[in-house]
């Protein structure tokens, strides 16, 4: 299992959202009173409330999985006439930044599955990616620290060339603007963060006010407005929030949340080694993984996962120190390489001989001495959150703002993409069948299609996290035996690869 | 026999009392089209009963009931949440059958440009709105001027939908009226109908040549009897108990043959099916409860 940093560029911005936010004069107020409070700020804006733009669908978070979304609406011929407006304050979205070849890499980078880049070709989108850096893997090698086993996997165990695409988020978010720059796809993009939003909950109460007034403008009735950080306001049919882990449409929209924080930090860098890496490493230490991704040309990421103090102290101590800790905790710290001559339990798994995967046959290999940091390091707290419902009239979540995971897996973007991939499609499936795209239950035709995926993923992930945390003898030895059932069981192998590259979407075993 | 008929009931589908001896006297042929309402008055203050409708034979009770349920009709988790969830599922019919017929691109985000369809019985205007958003010209009647209304507030929330032309009559008196469209839609209205063939010379008369009639209904079969009316009515409570009429169900072969009689010829027909775990209504061969037919009127026909 390889593992990401899932952040995505708006997250980081909405960290420095003020707490406070400034309602201008409309109050979300559950009920009915929502509908009075609406229309009488109607009769005052009358004038104005022909200028104020509506569009079909309004995406909250300009992020890669925001973007996505955009990018899959504007490919599909059901839905690029859509008009879209996407609210972000990162100036990243103005499309003036672009990325040079001599940049250094930047230390937040996401693995891509195979599923994921099927999504972005089929965009379009794919092709921006390779004009950039970016590193297609092949193997993964995951073992831990007590040195009983370890597990191998290759590409060509499942007939593919690649297991995966490490890029950075920077790569990935721009090829997906370039791939809506493209296209003449209506979108506009409101620089701007997103301070309260109205939503008619019930549409008749809206319609019982309008019969005593008769106002013309009631055809804004159906749509969500939402209030922006200059005053101004939108109206929207359809509200995604695709703003990240601390989802200001999850708030506003009143969707509760389950989750706790992992007692861990991740530290990302991105460093340097003399030759060519092209497999993804993970060792699970007692703390927690360490995982050493390749993003092209000698560079690779690191993604070390450990408690909040130790991951202040790292961060602070010298490079040379921190470039110590880092080959050590790769290589011989805290434990003994595992064997990789396992004659013994090659005959115990004898009879899948005639089935056996390319990588069973592969030793352990130690992975590429690191020898200088070539980015700052950056610390992130870890948690686990998930939205207990995706939809409700007129809104929807996808992405972190829907969940957030934990990086052991690099599977945190890829459940994000997944989501905008459905979306869209429902979206232009409701759109072939004349339905109003605000409405619940083709909302929740999403949210059925992608929770259960969800929640699964989330539950293998949590268990990893939870199994790799306690170091008990017995415990070791059952993991132990895990490491081996996945790497001398092919059946067993291949799924797991399979779940992991986004071509199930879920683990069952057949 | 005259075409001016007194008919038992054209209800939209579910959660209206009935009350077997009641009958709507159609004397009341008050059109509202899409202009607004004379003065806010005359517009209902919801629970009033209606001075203008002929249907003084209609008790109070009655009204209040369709009063307080009308208003649910575009809520979508309540009394009607089983006829939103089929609505997809009708469309998808309705849009392939359509386009094959009048050869439109399928892959047109508007297919029905230019299309003059009725909705005979549209109720609130659940299907009326999204043909409407598929680009066709809308006439949506029904019986029930308080469903008129509601169909008319909620068509307006949305500028698609405003064009559409809701009109507290009868497929009879449209006919009377020399009224014909392109395509004639009458879901799930039939079964409710005195006089089946009657209401199927009506539905013929109002289609052009070369037009389309499409009719849902539900099959007169044991199992029908069994999901559409036990299930449906006593175990679910879906639908108030006695809404259908086992009796009054049409089979397939019948429908076909008064359509026949009447002029038209069904092309094309599908079921619709319930499946419980996922709580979706599906496309499928299986006619032996829910189906819908597609019709066509052949070019020579008068």
């Amino acid at each position: 299992m390889n593992r990401l940093v899932k952040r995505s560029v708006s997250n980081f911005f909405a960290l420095k959202l003020p707490s406070k936010s400034l309602c201008t004069g409309v109050v979300k107020v559950p009920g009915s009173n929502v509908a009075e409070i609406l229309n009488e700020n109607e009769k005052k804006e009358n004038t104005t409330s022909n200028s104020i733009q509506q569009y079909d669908i309004a995406i909250v978070g300009g992020g890669m999985v925001g973007m996505a979304l955009a990018s899959f609406l504007a490919s599909m011929p059901m839905t690029k006439q859509l008009s879209v407006a996407i609210i972000d304050s990162n100036p990243a979205l103005s499309g003036s930044m672009s990325i040079k070849k001599e940049d250094p890499p930047d230390p937040r980078v996401s693995t891509v599955t195979p599923a994921t880049i099927s999504f972005m070709k089929d965009a379009g989108a794919w092709k921006y990616v390779e004009q950039n850096r970016h590193a297609y893997f092949d193997k993964m090698q995951v073992w831990d620290y007590t040195g009983l086993g370890y597990a191998r996997y290759n590409a060509r165990d499942v007939n593919k060339d690649f297991l995966g695409c490490v890029a950075e988020n920077k790569v990935l978010h721009s090829a997906l603007l370039s791939c809506i720059q493209d296209s003449d796809f209506k979108r506009t993009i409101y620089p701007l963060r997103l301070n309260s939003m109205t939503l008619n909950r019930s549409s008749m109460s809206v319609v019982e006010e309008n019969m005593s007034s008769r106002e013309s403008s009631s055809a804004q009735g159906q749509c969500a407005r939402l209030q922006l950080s200059d005053g101004n306001s939108i109206y929207a049919k359809l509200v995604v929030g695709a703003d990240g882990g601390k989802s200001r449409v999850r708030e506003l929209a009143g969707f509760k949340t389950t989750g706790w924080n992992y007692s861990q930090n991740a530290i990302i860098c991105t460093v340097e080694h003399p030759s060519e890496n092209r497999c993804a490493w993970q060792r699970f230490l007692p703390t927690g993984p360490i995982a050493l991704l390749p993003i092209g040309d000698k560079f690779s990421n690191i993604v070390w996962t450990m408690s909040p103090t130790e991951s202040n102290q790292r961060k602070s101590i010298t490079e040379e120190e921190f470039l110590k800790d880092v080959n050590s905790a790769l290589d011989y710290g805290y434990g003994p390489h595992p064997t990789s001559s396992l004659s013994g339990t090659r005959d115990l798994f004898s009879w899948f001989q005639m089935d056996s995967t390319v990588s069973a046959n592969e030793s352990f290999e130690v992975p590429p001495k690191i020898t200088k940091l070539a980015s700052e390091r950056m610390v992130f707290p870890l948690s686990l959150r998930h939205a207990n419902s995706y939809a409700s009239k007129r809104v929807v979540l996808i992405g972190d703002a829907a969940h957030t995971v934990h990086p052991l897996a690099g599977q945190g973007v890829n459940l994000g993409f997944g989501d905008a991939y459905s979306l869209s499609r429902i979206i232009a499936e409701g759109i072939a069948l004349g339905t109003d795209i605000g409405e619940v239950n083709l909302l929740k035709k999403y949210e059925a299609e992608r929770k259960p995926a969800n929640i699964s993923m989330m539950a293998i992930l949590e268990s990893f996290q939870k199994a790799y945390s306690v170091d008990f003898g017995p415990f070791n030895i059952l993991r132990a035996a895990a490491f081996h059932g996945a790497n001398y069981i092919p059946p067993l192998k291949r799924t797991i690869i399979s779940y992991a590259s986004g071509e199930q979407n879920f683990p069952v075993f057949l | 026999m005259a075409l001016n008929v007194t008919i038992h009931r054209i209800l939209r589908h579910r959660r209206f009392l009935n009350s077997a001896n009641s009958t709507l006297h159609l004397t009341n042929t008050r059109c509202f089209s899409h202009a607004p309402s004379p003065s806010p008055s005359q517009s209902s203050k919801a629970n009033d009963k209606d001075p203008h409708s002929g249907s003084s034979s209609l008790k109070d009770n009655e009204l209040a009931k369709f009063a307080a349920i009308s208003d649910t009709w575009w809520d979508s988790e309540g009394p009607f949440k089983p006829l939103h969830l089929m609505n997809p599922t009708r469309l998808a019919f309705i849009r392939s059958t359509l386009c094959r017929h009048f050869k439109r691109d399928p892959y047109s985000t508007r297919p029905f440009e230019r299309l003059k369809i009725v909705d005979v019985g549209c109720g609130g205007g659940i299907l009326s709105e999204p043909l409407a958003r598929l680009g066709a010209t809308v006439t949506g009647v029904d019986a029930v001027e308080k469903n008129i209304k509601i169909a008319r507030l909620h068509a307006d929330l949305d500028p698609t939908t405003s064009t559409i032309e809701y009109c507290c009559t009868t497929a009879e008196k449209l006919v009377e009226e020399g009224r014909t469209f392109d395509a004639v839609m009458a879901l799930e209205v039939i079964e409710h109908v005195a006089n089946p063939e009657e209401f199927c010379k009506s539905l013929a008369a109002l289609t052009n040549p070369d037009g389309a009639t499409v009719v849902s209904t539900i099959n007169r079969s044991m199992r029908a009897y069994a999901t559409a009316i036990v299930a449906a009515e006593y175990i679910l409570h879906w639908l108030p108990k006695g809404t259908h009429q086992w009796s009054s169900f049409l089979t397939p072969e019948e429908l076909a043959m008064i359509l026949h009689r009447a002029g038209i010829n069904v092309e094309e027909m599908a079921g619709f099916v319930y499946n419980p775990l996922t709580g979706r209504w599906l496309l499928s061969d299986d006619i032996s409860v829910n189906f819908i037919a597609f019709a066509t009127k052949s070019q020579n026909a008068i």
